[in-house]
């Protein structure tokens, strides 16, 4: 299996921002994608840098991938998503609207945000001309294995969320802007102070939910270290690794020891608990109750 | 043009109870996972189906079937097989989220008419008419994150027509999107039709104090003698930063019935009411409300004002996204 790296979810200054990328022309990963996923008031901040990330990576030899808003309301919004297809890259589409703008017959990929539960939809997409499929989050691995057979036939890669906060919803409200009591409109940038998100807590303190601005993410990291032999005989062909504040080329690197079989689970589990003590794993959506469960031995 | 009023059906009694109140549309749908509201003891099995179509015909009103939730790998003959039987019934049309789905209709069903759920989130023209261009998509139900004057330049760029919710539950977030409910309880809408379902849900007593916990997670914390309201997700209890409150919803309802003059300015077809669990009697009286507003509206009267307000969940209501502060 490949590595392939989603779009930045947060909110970053350009120069943390254009640094990650320089940090993964260097790293063990075959693909990357870029560009803003979450809210379009983010994008000004960091747009005029994504030429340059984007050639940095294609001259590191990386496929690289644009990503399309994930909710398209607004005039500007449209046009961000319609101006896309200028960018002479290819397009992950996280909203179908990106879609109308594609034309027939250029290939695209497609993102975890899209609705592919099932071969109809697959093979409707790779008729359109999707090479490559993320799925969704929440399916279980018998869906993906089903869906991964159907793909090979299709010629259409299928990559899963292999580690990293997951998006669970995406809002018309803004939730930042709503704690510190200003509307999405007046937001102030209150995401920016969070660069992994906020964390959301029950009331019996118990880390449960990622605040992100228009997004709510999971509390716990999904983290497949446990999965991929099983991912690998079921035919995904890539883990998607989902960018974070802390030390991600080094958890590409250990994502890449554990698909060549240099580190077994247990040490990449520790591995990452090294690089952030309080973080909670998960991968329960694959066959677990809840998406929520941990199979790992420090399960809670 | 009257707004068309289109009211939820859970049960067969609802869809008469619903007819007979003046609604011009309900909807409903197959007792099992192929519908977004898949709750024990509802919907239609398809001798209920048909029975309830012919009712609704005989009546003049019609009948909407949802197949909204989005066919299982390896499963999809049962949604495809709601779909052949939503026809034989007589069904005015589907209201289906799923690409793939949709296209099978649109390939195999092409008579039937096919409006776009809301569990498909097209929020914008662009996407709405590459639905109609590629699917032919002759509706659409608007996503609640949209303002109305964001839905008048949705209408003044396309041809489909709109549907929007004005009574009712409210989500949060884009339906259709949303992995909240199967991330802490394993079962989510769009694939079981289910959020934050009851089978999940538990009330705990402790000192005078009620709790109630979702997936085991603690979500709402009322004193015994409050009203505890059900721990939908979105709408629980949570602590982030230095705050504590509902961080994401106030465990309010919708209700948008004062805009109803502006949504008809804005070009909106047709007036959805949200609860296919409700009550015969709920849905008769919502259903007689609205109807009598846009009636008023048609003949220019003026329209009778906050007589929905008591059938509101916790007797708090919001117009949601349709005023822009909302967000």
């Amino acid at each position: 299996m490949d590595l392939t790296v989603g779009p930045n979810q947060y909110f970053w200054a350009a120069d943390t921002w254009a640094g990650l990328y320089d940090e993964l022309a260097q790293a063990p990963v075959k693909r990357v994608v870029l560009g803003e996923l979450v809210c379009s008031k983010r994008l000004p901040f960091f747009q005029d840098r994504i030429p340059d990330a984007i050639a940095t990576l294609v001259e590191a030899g990386k496929e690289v991938a644009l990503t399309s808003l994930a909710l398209v309301t607004l005039k500007r919004e449209r046009k961000q998503t319609a101006s896309l297809i200028g960018m002479e890259v290819e397009i992950e589409v996280n909203d179908l609207t990106a879609l109308a703008h594609i034309p027939e017959g250029t290939p695209f990929s497609v993102g975890p945000l899209v609705n592919v539960y099932n071969e109809t939809t697959l093979a409707w997409l790779a008729k359109r001309g999707a090479t490559r499929v993320c799925l969704p989050p929440e399916l279980s691995l018998a869906s993906i294995e089903i869906l991964a057979t159907a793909a090979k036939s299709l010629g259409v890669a299928i990559e899963v969320w292999g580690h990293g906060r997951i998006p669970l919803a995406i809002s018309g409200r803004c939730y930042h802007a709503r704690l510190h009591g200003r509307t999405k409109d007046n937001c102030q940038f209150a995401c920016e102070d969070d660069p992994d998100g906020l964390d959301v807590r029950t009331l019996e303190d118990q880390p449960f939910l990622t605040m992100n601005g228009v997004q709510t993410l999971s509390g716990s990291y999904a983290a497949m270290i446990r999965q991929v032999d099983r991912l690998e005989a079921a035919g995904v062909s890539a883990l998607r690794l989902s960018p974070q504040s802390q030390d991600f080329a080094g958890l590409c690197r250990l994502y890449r020891d554990v698909l060549d079989g240099k580190i077994d689970a247990d040490a990449a589990e520790a591995a990452i608990l090294g690089i952030d003590p309080g973080q909670r794993l998960s991968d329960g959506f694959l066959d677990g109750e809840r998406g929520a469960d941990w199979s790992g031995r420090m399960a809670v | 043009m009257v707004m068309e009023i289109v009211c939820p059906a859970g049960t067969p009694a609802a869809l008469r109870a619903a007819v007979k109140a003046g609604a011009h549309t309900v909807y409903c749908g197959f007792a099992d996972e192929t519908n977004a509201r898949n709750f024990p003891g509802l919907n239609f099995d398809r001798e209920e189906m048909r029975e309830g179509v012919a009712f609704a015909h005989s009546h003049g009103s019609k009948v909407l079937v949802a197949i909204n939730t989005f066919p299982r790998a390896g499963d999809e003959a049962i949604w495809h097989r709601a779909v052949s039987d939503a026809e034989a019934a007589g069904a005015d049309a589907v209201i289906l989220a799923d690409v793939g789905l949709l296209d099978y209709a649109a390939r195999y069903h092409p008579g039937l008419r096919r409006h776009l759920s809301v569990q498909a989130a097209a929020a914008n023209a662009d996407v709405i008419n590459f639905y109609a261009e590629t699917f032919g998509v002759r509706r659409v139900v608007l996503p609640r994150v949209l303002s109305v004057p964001e839905i008048a330049a949705i209408n003044a760029e396309t041809e489909v027509e709109t549907e929007v919710f004005v009574f009712g539950g409210l989500c949060v977030m884009a339906e259709g999107r949303c992995s909240l409910s199967s991330y802490a309880t394993g079962k989510s809408p769009n694939m079981n039709g289910v959020c934050s379902p009851a089978s999940h849900v538990e009330y705990h007593d402790e000192g005078g104090v009620l709790d109630a916990k979702l997936g085991g997670y603690t979500i709402h914390r009322v004193a015994k003698d409050e009203p505890a309201p059900y721990p939908t997700l979105c709408k629980g209890c949570f602590s982030a930063g230095d705050k504590t409150g509902h961080l994401f919803e106030d465990p309010v309802s919708l209700n948008a019935e004062h805009l109803i003059p502006q949504l008809k300015k804005a070009g909106v077809t047709a007036l959805k009411i949200e609860g296919r669990q409700r009550s015969r009697s709920y849905v008769a009286q919502v259903v007689g409300n609205f109807r009598a507003a846009v009636d008023a509206l048609e003949a220019g009267r003026p329209m009778p004002e906050g007589m929905l307000t008591r059938l509101s969940e916790g007797q708090a209501t919001t117009a949601g996204a349709y005023m822009k502060v909302w967000r």
